[in-house]
């Protein structure tokens, strides 16, 4: 084979799959395009889509139809963005960790940083009585807390991607045990109180919940797409980063924060929504089928799996709104499971 | 091998056999201090008198063959199981974060025992135990079959894939349930700790045959893991028939960890990180980790359990809390201390 065909041969192969690349995010923006008209469509009180739109555009035209400009502008839109920027927001927090730490199983609702903001904020309605924003903020401070906590446990002499898994599942199992032990000792109402928030749900959404997280997502979309560049090299295993004068320790650190502020902000509007941040990363893979790294594809995977979820947990049965939490391990996992059966191919997700 | 070789090597296996008479020495140690540690203290002789002529008219001696004994036998037979089948999971998923309640032993026996309470109107916890067990199995059966299809059989990752997936519909059904039900939720909050207390000789008597099955099976299995750990091609090409090491490894997986969850409720913690520490005393033999892990297990199970019996007089910790704040600091700072080998 001469040098010109295999040059060829490459070429040919990285075509594809920039291809495949452009396929896959567009088909999930269409999918997601439709779900978001759906979102302001349908309810106690459909909407046709042109008076949707009418609504939407009325701002700029005038054109003021005070009911429907209500339902549509104050009640479906902040609820469908917040459901859109929260499941990018973990999809994105899912496979920045799996990527960083080489395991499928290493989402932050595995690895204790979920568990973290679940028992600060459990601790907040249980023992202090807290309710709503204040919950919420309890349980940023939880996640960050038990990132810094679980690095700070890790590090020695630089941290490995092991050591942090590991030391991760043992502070989610502690964590674990306190939601548990608060759970025993609690009346039952402060329990069922509890429990809805570790569902997590869209029910309460309002437009400042929505606000915040897309300044959060502003300020660390950025922040990330600097980092990608040096996790390429990371990728090819700590020993030969180094040599490639990669600076380790500082990319890994800088993507761990990224991550768990995309986590911790996401679980602070809308509660630890289970599943959204596993799924994410080893669909957009599995679409992609090794055509690349897949964080925009994840990230548009999680809004998706959020959006679809919520419009199922609000429509499916007639007389009951259920959280968004119930539906999402569901379609997640339906998602995951009907991909895992299709594709035929090797199991490598990472 | 070379010669100057075997000697060190019998020498470690000497050594690594004379760890494995320690454990079982402290085992039996932590054993007699649970029949005699409670909320009432009971000495050794009155204990012993108890065993060998009971008198059913003494309250200590009802409270030996009532309470502690049944606790006991069950503490043991739960820390034996769930060490086990921990170290048999990480074994053939080759996975550092396999445990059973990742592969969906927990949630498919939490699911039968919720459905249980909230369908059936079960109260009792000897109507759980068949239930938890089912569950699992049918759990664990889902998961494996779904992580079977396609081309390549069930590799690791489809498995712990599969299995995290599995458990997520499962929780999801679970979280309907609970917050729809207010009763099922006030019953199975208790459940779903994991706990040693109120466990019966009926219990025990219910689950042993399973648990001496699980035994069995897990231990002749452990030739089959040190194959797989060398790579699927490298076992392959040893003559080791893959598919059928997994399907084997499995099937004690959940014997084990399904019979634990049933008589004990869902404990998280032991199985999962035990097997980390036996191997980093052992290296990387499963002939080694597996009866490490096993003896290990339940000296951590009864140890959390005596002193969630007494740190909350009159109360009581649960067992389950008590493993994950006594057995997390210690994992982590094994972890941090010495370089964990990977699987």
């Amino acid at each position: 084979m001469t040098l010109a065909v295999e040059i060829e041969t490459v070429s040919g192969v990285r075509l594809r799959q920039f291809r495949r690349r452009r396929a896959v995010l567009v088909g999930l923006a269409v999918a997601l395009l439709v779900a978001f008209a759906l979102a302001l469509n349908l309810g106690d009180y459909p909407v046709p889509p042109g008076d949707v739109l009418r609504s939407l555009l009325s701002p700029l035209t005038g054109a003021v139809n005070k009911g429907v400009d209500f339902i549509v502008l104050q009640v479906r839109l902040p609820r469908a963005i917040l459901a859109i920027l929260s499941g990018a927001a973990f999809g994105l927090a899912g496979i920045i960790f799996q990527t960083l730490l080489r395991n499928p199983l290493a989402s932050p609702d595995i690895i204790g940083i979920a568990h973290g903001a679940s028992a600060a904020a459990v601790f907040c309605i249980i023992i202090l009585g807290w309710s709503g924003l204040s919950v919420s903020l309890g349980a940023l401070a939880g996640a960050v807390l038990t990132a810094i906590a679980i690095y700070l446990l890790a590090w020695r002499n630089g941290v490995t991607a092991y050591r942090v898994v590991l030391i991760g599942i043992g502070a989610a199992a502690m964590l674990g045990a306190v939601i548990s032990y608060l759970f025993t000792r609690a009346r039952l109402n402060e329990v069922q109180q509890a429990l809805a928030w570790l569902v997590g749900s869209l029910n309460a959404a309002r437009p400042g919940d929505a606000i915040v997280l897309a300044v959060a997502l502003l300020i660390l979309l950025p922040l990330l797409f600097g980092l990608v560049r040096a996790l390429e090299a990371l990728e090819l295993g700590d020993d030969t980063a180094t040599a490639l004068g990669a600076r380790v320790e500082l990319t890994r650190l800088g993507l761990m924060l990224v991550a768990v502020s995309f986590a911790a902000f996401a679980t602070a509007a809308v509660g630890p929504v289970g599943f959204v941040a596993f799924v994410s990363g080893p669909i957009a893979r599995r679409l992609l089928d090794g055509a690349g790294r897949g964080f925009a594809q994840a990230a548009l995977v999680g809004s998706l799996v959020m959006l679809v979820s919520d419009l199922v947990a609000q429509h499916a049965l007639p007389s009951v709104q259920l959280p968004v939490g119930v539906v999402t391990g569901a379609f997640g996992a339906l998602f995951l499971l009907w991909l895992l059966i299709a594709s035929g191919r090797s199991g490598r997700v990472n | 091998m070379s010669q100057e070789a075997a000697p060190h090597h019998r020498r470690r296996a000497a050594a690594l056999g004379l760890g494995l008479l320690a454990l079982s020495l402290a085992l039996l140690a932590i054993i007699v201090l649970s029949m005699t540690t409670g909320a009432r203290a009971i000495p050794l002789d009155t204990v012993w008198r108890a065993l060998i002529a009971a008198d059913p008219t003494a309250t200590e001696h009802r409270i030996i063959w009532d309470l502690r004994l049944p606790r006991t036998l069950v503490g043991v037979m739960v820390g034996l199981a769930l060490g086990l089948a921990g170290a048999v999971l990480q074994g053939a998923t080759r996975n550092p974060l396999a445990d059973p309640a990742i592969l969906g032993i927990h949630s498919g026996a939490a699911l039968f025992v919720v459905l249980g309470v909230a369908v059936l109107g079960l109260t009792q916890l000897s109507q759980y135990v068949w239930l938890a067990f089912a569950g699992a199995g049918a759990a664990m059966l889902v998961v494996y079959s779904v992580a079977s299809l396609g081309r390549e059989g069930a590799t690791p990752i489809k498995l712990a894939l599969a299995g995290a997936a599995i458990t997520a519909v499962l929780q999801s059904i679970i979280s309907a349930i609970l917050l729809t039900s207010p009763r099922t939720l006030d019953e199975v909050r208790f459940w779903q700790v994991g706990s040693l207390a109120g466990r019966s000789m009926d219990i025990a008597l219910q689950v042993c045959p399973f648990i001496a099955a699980g035994i069995v099976l897990a231990l002749s299995v452990a030739r089959l893991l040190d194959g797989l750990s060398m790579g699927e091609d490298v076992a392959r090409a040893l003559g080791q028939r893959v598919g059928l090491s997994r399907a084997l490894a499995g099937l004690a997986a959940v014997i084990l960890a399904g019979a634990a969850t049933a008589a004990a409720g869902p404990i998280a913690f032991v199985g999962l990180t035990v097997p980390h520490v036996a191997r980093a005393i052992t290296g990387p033999s499963y002939r080694w980790i597996l009866p490490y892990s096993m003896l290990m297990a339940p000296i951590l199970l009864l140890g959390a359990d005596i002193i969630g019996r007494v740190i909350a007089p009159p109360g009581e910790v649960q067992v389950g809390i008590v493993t994950a704040f006594l057995g997390a600091p210690f994992f982590i700072a094994l972890v941090r201390r010495r370089k964990l080998a990977a699987l």
